[in-house]
């Protein structure tokens, strides 16, 4: 598979998927796929625990873009996990032997090109097999900037990486994408999709309740428990701007989505409201700094009033915006 | 975030590497951009690394000290905690804290610490080994 362009990403399902989709034919860029796949989204899961704390999580849960996205656009995707790790090894070897550009599921941990402080268990991470090059692999993943080679040995223990998310090998590719749409219908079918799952979630910590949620935790904290802190103030900026591109990130990424979609099929309406998710992908990214601000002082570090009044303007500023892109996805605006 | 607020700030989490952004031109526009660091993000991960390190010290005087099996210095090693060393080796999170009971440790069969051993991403021979000297 020579004809192969790796391009990079900021974020590892978006990037794969649309990575997959250029090549199957269907020119997509990572913004349009993390939209159409309706990835945006937040939730603050207190039962989750990472290293002792919440999870919190600024998109939809691993494998829905995958889903969603080849779903609304009627693609064949194969997918198939592997209970045997070899027969696993086999499967992949026979796609690449077959000429398929093949996506998995991987563990950050065990990918030996990725930065040593950024190796982390985290078990879905994607990326794209193109080729098999005696004992390595070429492998094109999203978030770096150039394909990489990954030794088969580390490669097989990132697909069979245990715990929770386990990718068990998961392997899919695309079999079939038609390349005629109806874009306009597409557009406003995913976008109604997000503000349904950000603003109308039935549980208080999912979407705009979810910010709501985040917003109490962190007005509650003791500002004399300073170890502790500092863990969950570093806790939620790594969650946010280290793992997967992050809050800010996943917003600045949804406003180029609104932007690229209002061009394709002449809305206004979604330049407008791609130039308000750009101030408030701004307002997590002050939302960031105050965190590390309050960590990094040495002394007279205040309550948490300030901090947690940020996350409440960017609840009520995206739910105001949601509003408006509901309206508009229903044909009302 | 305008194109020319992406930061630079060279951090060493990234390890040389730059991440990809979107931002906005001064019409408002989205382009994307590489970043080779933020401070706000590095620090953060800094504080997580060095959190683990910190464990990972305590665990190992323990150890040396004979106070305390090498599976608890190990697992904050390799960046698990009780609960994720559980679900990668399969093993209930008390029969884990059990193990890390020194004399424990040393009467555990291979089989078991097999286990240990690939979640580790280790030799199983060192294990074993550490099962008859300290460290």
């Amino acid at each position: 598979m020579t004809d192969f362009q790796h391009r990079q990403s900021a974020h590892c399902e978006s990037g794969v998927m649309a990575n997959m989709l250029t090549h199957a034919g269907l020119s997509m860029s990572e913004p349009m796929a993390f939209g159409l796949g309706s990835g945006l989204a937040f939730a603050y899961l207190p039962i989750v625990k990472l290293a002792g704390l919440p999870l919190i999580a600024y998109r939809m849960p691993p494998r829905h873009i995958i889903k969603t996205l080849s779903k609304r656009l009627g693609a064949r995707l194969t997918t198939a996990t592997y209970g045997s790790p070899e027969r696993g090894r086999q499967a992949l070897d026979a796609a690449l032997d077959a000429g398929r550009l093949t996506g998995m599921q991987t563990s950050v941990f065990w990918l030996p090109y990725i930065p040593e402080q950024m190796r982390f268990h985290f078990n879905a991470h994607n990326l794209l097999a193109y080729g098999r090059d005696g004992d390595d692999y070429l492998l094109s993943d999203p978030v770096l900037e150039e394909a990489v080679r990954c030794p088969a040995e580390s490669l097989q223990k990132a697909r069979f990486a245990k715990g929770a998310l386990a990718p068990k090998g998961l392997l899919y590719w695309v079999d079939d994408v038609p390349l005629e749409h109806d874009w306009e219908t597409l557009v406003r079918k995913s976008i109604l999709s997000t503000t349904r799952i950000i603003d109308s979630a039935p549980l208080p910590w999912i979407g705009i309740r979810g910010i709501q949620h985040l917003a109490a935790q962190v007005r509650k904290l003791d500002p004399a428990n300073v170890k502790y802190n500092r863990l969950y103030l570093t806790h939620i900026v790594r969650m946010q701007e280290e793992i997967g591109t992050g809050g800010a990130g996943f917003r600045f990424m949804y406003a180029s989505f609104l932007e690229e979609a209002g061009a394709l099929i002449g809305a206004e309406a979604l330049r407008e409201a791609s130039q308000k998710l750009t101030l408030i992908g701004d307002d997590w990214r002050q939302f960031a700094l105050a965190c590390v601000r309050w960590c990094r002082s040495k002394e007279d570090r205040g309550g948490f009033l300030e901090v947690a009044a940020i996350l409440e303007r960017i609840a009520l500023a995206e739910r105001a915006l949601l509003k408006d892109l509901s309206l508009w996805s229903k044909g009302k605006r | 975030m305008k194109i020319d607020e992406v930061p630079q700030d060279h951090s060493s989490t990234y390890g040389g590497h730059c991440k990809l952004v979107y931002a906005v031109d001064d019409s408002g526009h989205y382009l994307t951009a590489q970043s080779d660091g933020w401070d706000a993000e590095a620090f953060a991960t800094q504080l997580a690394v060095a959190e683990l390190e910190a464990q990972e010290q305590a665990a190992l005087a323990q150890w040396r000290a004979g106070q305390a099996s090498p599976l608890r210095c190990l697992m904050y090693r390799y960046r698990l905690d009780e609960l994720g060393l559980s679900q990668a080796t399969g093993l209930w999170q008390w029969r884990i804290r059990r193990h890390f009971r020194p004399d424990v440790y040393r009467r555990l069969p291979t089989k078991i610490l097999s286990r240990y051993a690939e979640a580790f991403g280790l030799d199983v021979a060192e294990l074993v080994r550490y099962q008859q000297e300290p460290a």
